[in-house]
């Protein structure tokens, strides 16, 4: 008798649990392993604990791998994820494809208005938001106060590129491993092309005529790349055409650059005691100019966006609404200090004075976000959006190509001259094929 | 005089197999090295050995951010799952192409292994849509299905090898005996092919616990296996090669206590018949 009785209560309770699992949503989410992201999943029970009905799983991934899994997954509607972390290079193209949901009925306590234009700019397609910014980058230079100041030299709040060359000059130091400047070296669309097309905006250059045209062969581009060459050469480290950020990081942070131009986010490695040799030593400035208008600083925001697949559209949309909340950035400030809050996407942040002490960092990439410009990034007008990036599907195969070019060129396999003409005649073939 | 050249070249074979050896376990040493170190050492330059400060925090990160036993689960159900029905699929094919070969057998078996010279990429789309008409994107049935058709080639291969070693006059006997079949397989060849289809099984189950392709591609969270769990930790804004060290190890370290003790047997079996 006892046997059954138990027998009921096992099969009550677990028809208990299956009905409990059938009134629970999951959201899966895809991100990847950055600091921000990582503390956002540190935090997410408060979101659990606000919604009981919604779980959250998560998948995170390289940045590259994560990329190639997403575009896989929405392109073939495939379902997996109900949120995604994309950037503003993804966002524009898969707006357009009709493959993101549309955010723009988010709540009025979300404060859509209160977002950095032009990180909103760079996410908007045709009037409709179709991520949120979780947080927000760009470039800037960051620099050795102390070499600077044996040096005998000064670092201006917006230097010039003839400046750097100047001061890199002055740095470096190679019998004892200092090297004036440390910038990207290795071959990739988000690598040194992310730089370099940064860079060429500030000499004058873009990537395409209105007419679709490309102009990597002209007088701009030549320009600069022999610029940037002239500088690694130089005053870089060895094997830098192999550097990327994470190389650079490692470089900078024992001791070994004068200075590094690279993204804001790395602001807080550098000034970190626990991992950098120099962390008290580090002085920011705005990313170079040569006096044209545009300075050589990216634009960038890793955002979450909800894919048109997804089975769960409210559920995701509650939980980006949260992740990306004012009230979000309050709770990581009163738990975890303000200087590890999401920079560069709400204009409220800035304006708090809290904020404003605790991260030194704050008004230097506030200033770096405002002078980028997506739709203009350089002098002459262009037929395409963003900063370090041209938004089109094609770009991220054609500019990996030509980041080999500049690489090799950059290892002393060949001239800038030869690899830019190369990379013209590349970009000319796929943009051809692709009909533009 | 014999003896001196005997043993000097014993000798040089013996420093020879271990200079390879050592360079071959240099990285798993290495990145095991690198997952006891702070974030800082494990970037110095120039790059400390054995003397620095050992941590266990990047372990205890890794463990509070990841569910790691999730993981491990996966991968043992997904590297086990393909292992046992590439066997239960392999094992009746092996048989009737050693004992039963035709005419085409031969070219049955190069046709096999030519599904091995396309890149997995190649498939990979196809394959992706199969999976979300038959609801196995992110379930370990799918990657146990996809995981044993990747490695059947191999298994079929070394099974083959293996059988055709074993006399067929004593299958006949048995065959002559009144064996079914079934009685032959299971109570004749299995037994006397033991050592072969151990090895086989091994070595599938470490290709199948190291495969990141498919199993990177195919699964979001549920049945992701060690290799999502590795890959969670890389970066490229960001350094965090001594966490990513100690994710990796965490990996290895069950296969590599698994061919610890099984080496003799995977030695054995993979030398099998290579002498005739």
């Amino acid at each position: 008798m006892s046997q059954i009785k138990s027998l009921y209560a096992a099969t009550a309770i677990s028809a208990l649990s299956a009905t409990g699992a059938f009134a629970e949503t999951t959201v899966t989410i895809a991100t990847v392993n950055n600091g921000d992201m990582i503390r956002m999943q540190g935090l997410a029970s408060e979101f659990e604990a606000q919604h009981p009905d919604i779980k959250l799983e998560w998948v995170t991934l390289e940045e590259n791998v994560l990329r190639q899994r997403v575009t896989q997954d929405v392109a073939a509607k495939g379902g997996q994820f109900d949120v995604m972390t994309i950037g503003t290079y993804e966002v524009p193209i898969w707006g357009q494809q009709g493959w993101l949901v549309s955010l723009n009925d988010m709540s009025d306590e979300w404060d859509a208005d209160d977002l950095l234009p032009a990180i909103r700019d760079g996410l908007t397609v045709d009037g409709e938001l179709y991520a949120a910014p979780f947080y927000g980058e760009s470039s800037m230079v960051m620099y050795r106060k102390d070499l600077m100041e044996k040096a005998g030299l000064e670092m201006p709040e917006a230097p010039t590129w003839e400046f750097i060359q100047e001061a890199a000059a002055a740095m470096t130091d190679k019998e004892n491993e200092i090297y004036g400047i440390c910038l990207r070296g290795k071959a990739g669309w988000g690598e040194n092309m992310a730089f370099l097309t940064a860079m060429a905006n500030s000499f004058g250059a873009r990537w395409f005529d209105e007419n679709w045209q490309p102009e990597l062969n002209g007088p701009e581009w030549t320009e600069a790349v022999n610029f940037y060459m002239d500088l690694m050469q130089n005053y870089g480290p060895p094997g830098a055409s192999t550097n990327g950020f994470n190389e650079n990081l490692s470089l900078f942070q024992q001791g070994k650059c004068g200075m590094w131009i690279d993204a804001t986010v790395a602001a807080s490695f550098v000034t970190n005691p626990d991992d950098s040799t120099v962390a008290d030593q580090v002085g920011f400035a705005l990313a170079p100019d040569n006096g044209l208008g545009p300075r050589g600083n990216w634009l960038w925001a890793w955002s979450l966006a909800v894919p048109a697949g997804s089975d769960a559209t409210e559920e995701a949309k509650s939980f980006i609404e949260w992740a990306t909340s004012k009230e979000y950035t309050a709770m990581v400030a009163e738990k975890e200090g303000w200087a590890n809050v999401p920079p560069g996407t709400r204009t409220s942040l800035y304006e708090n004075a809290e904020y404003q002490e605790a991260a030194p960092f704050a008004e230097m990439t506030l200033s770096s976000i405002n002078a980028a410009d997506p739709k203009n990034p350089s002098v002459k007008p262009v037929p395409y959006t963003g900063v370090q990036f041209v938004a089109i599907p094609e770009f991220a195969g054609i500019a990996t190509q030509v980041g080999q070019e500049i690489s090799a060129a950059l290892a002393g396999q060949q001239t800038v001259e030869e690899a830019l003409e190369k990379a013209q005649a590349l970009t000319l073939d796929e943009i051809e094929a692709a009909g533009y | 005089m014999a003896r001196a050249v005997t043993s000097k070249r014993k000798i040089i074979n013996t420093a020879a197999a271990w200079t390879v050896g050592l360079l071959i376990f240099f990285p798993i040493l290495w990145t095991i090295l690198t997952s006891f170190k702070t974030e800082a050492t494990a970037i110095a330059d120039p790059p400390v050995f054995i003397g620095f400060e050992w941590t266990l925090a990047n372990y205890a990160t890794v463990l509070e951010r990841s569910d790691y036993a999730r993981f491990l689960w996966n991968s043992i159900i997904i590297a086990g799952g393909s292992t046992i029905l590439g066997i239960l699929v392999a094992v009746p094919a092996a048989w009737s192409m050693a004992f039963v070969p035709s005419k085409h057998t031969k070219d049955i078996l190069l046709w096999m292994l030519s599904t091995k010279m396309l890149p997995a990429v190649g498939v990979l789309y196809p394959i992706y849509l199969i999976f979300i008409k038959l609801g196995l994107l992110d379930s370990r049935t799918g990657l146990v299905i996809v995981l044993m058709l990747m490695n059947l080639p191999i298994i079929v291969w070394m099974l083959y090898t293996y059988f055709r070693e074993i006399p067929g006059e004593i299958l006949e006997a048995a065959r002559m005996d009144g064996a079914s079949l079934k009685e032959e397989i299971l109570y004749v060849l299995t037994p006397m092919a033991v050592p072969g289809i151990a090895s086989t099984l091994l070595l599938n189950f470490i290709l199948a616990w190291n495969e990141a392709f498919w199993t990177l591609n195919l699964t979001a969270a549920k049945a992701a296996p060690l290799t999502a769990f590795i890959a969670s930790y890389s970066s490229p804004e960001g350094l965090f090669y001594a966490k990513l060290s100690a994710a990796s190890t965490m990996a290895i370290v069950p296969i590599l206590i698994l061919g610890w003790f099984s080496q003799k047997q995977l030695v054995s079996g993979l030398t099998f018949g290579a002498v005739k």
